[in-house]
């Protein structure tokens, strides 16, 4: 029987490479998919703790999050798509401006 | 033996988010975030929710992933993140702050004793799960259909060319 610390462990390096991926990547899309990253880290600790205390809520709750980012996801690559077109090229840097 | 199935497939995860956030080319990096996911998947199984693996298999691998290698082939001819960095010093503060991102989420989530941990897994299989997404968190479940029609109608605004 694997501890459920161990799990936790691993969610929390994987919820870190998430965000050094976001920090250091430039590419808008590939931010995006470190942003999945972290929030399967986070639904893996949701998973462990429900295992640990013996209960089916955590699975429910992650059911939820998994939802909501389906819907994330499609409503950013939407906006980078729109972002594309407006300025034919794709680099968060030049993104300072918030006006379309 | 589980044990070493666990790492293994920890193993496997790490290695593939570390390969997403280095690999240059997004196309790679989607590649293997799908190998993340699955490795998810699999970390899924040995915690006992088949439902959430299948899910994760078929949502995320199958559905969003898509999605990104789709809007990576229309958006990125060939190769990405060309040209110099104009701020590639500042770039490296990220592993300090990751390290120390790290540290904290560590120390609370595995130091803290956390609340008692029951001796017996809880009654699972889908048909738990369905039971508990209809009767405790039917209002959320509910809202999540308006959630995912308010995404599909926005999606469609966004995406439509401005004539």
């Amino acid at each position: 029987m694997v501890p459920e610390s161990y799990y936790l462990a691993l969610s929390a390096v994987l919820f870190s490479i998430g965000v050094v991926g976001v920090i250091i990547r430039r590419n808008p899309l590939v931010i995006f998919m470190s942003i999945e990253l972290m929030l399967n880290a986070a639904n893996l600790a949701f998973v462990a703790f429900g295992h640990r205390l013996g209960s089916n809520d955590g699975q429910a709750v992650v059911f939820f999050v998994m939802a909501v980012a389906a819907a994330e996801v499609a409503v950013g690559l939407a906006i980078i798509v729109a972002i594309f077109r407006l300025r034919r090229r794709l680099s968060v840097d030049d993104l300072s401006l918030m006006r379309w | 033996m589980e044990l070493a199935a666990f790492t293994l497939i920890a193993l496997i995860a790490l290695g593939s988010a570390l390969g997403l956030i280095l690999k240059r080319n997004a196309i790679h990096g989607a590649l293997f975030l799908v190998v993340n996911l699955g490795s998810v998947a699999a970390l899924y199984l040995t915690l006992g929710a088949e439902f959430l693996a299948a899910a994760q298999v078929i949502v995320y691998a199958g559905a969003i992933m898509v999605l990104f290698v789709f809007a990576i082939m229309v958006l990125i001819p060939g190769k990405e993140e060309t040209g110099p960095d104009p701020r590639r010093p500042l770039r490296w503060v990220a592993l300090p702050a990751g390290a120390l991102l790290l540290a904290q989420v560590l120390v609370i989530l595995v130091g803290t004793r956390g609340p008692t941990p029951v001796g017996s897994p809880a009654p699972g299989g889908v048909e738990a799960i369905g039971r508990l997404l209809f009767t405790d968190y039917l209002f959320p479940f509910e809202l999540t259909s308006v959630l995912l029609l308010a995404a599909m109608v926005g999606v469609l605004l966004l995406a439509r060319r401005r004539t």
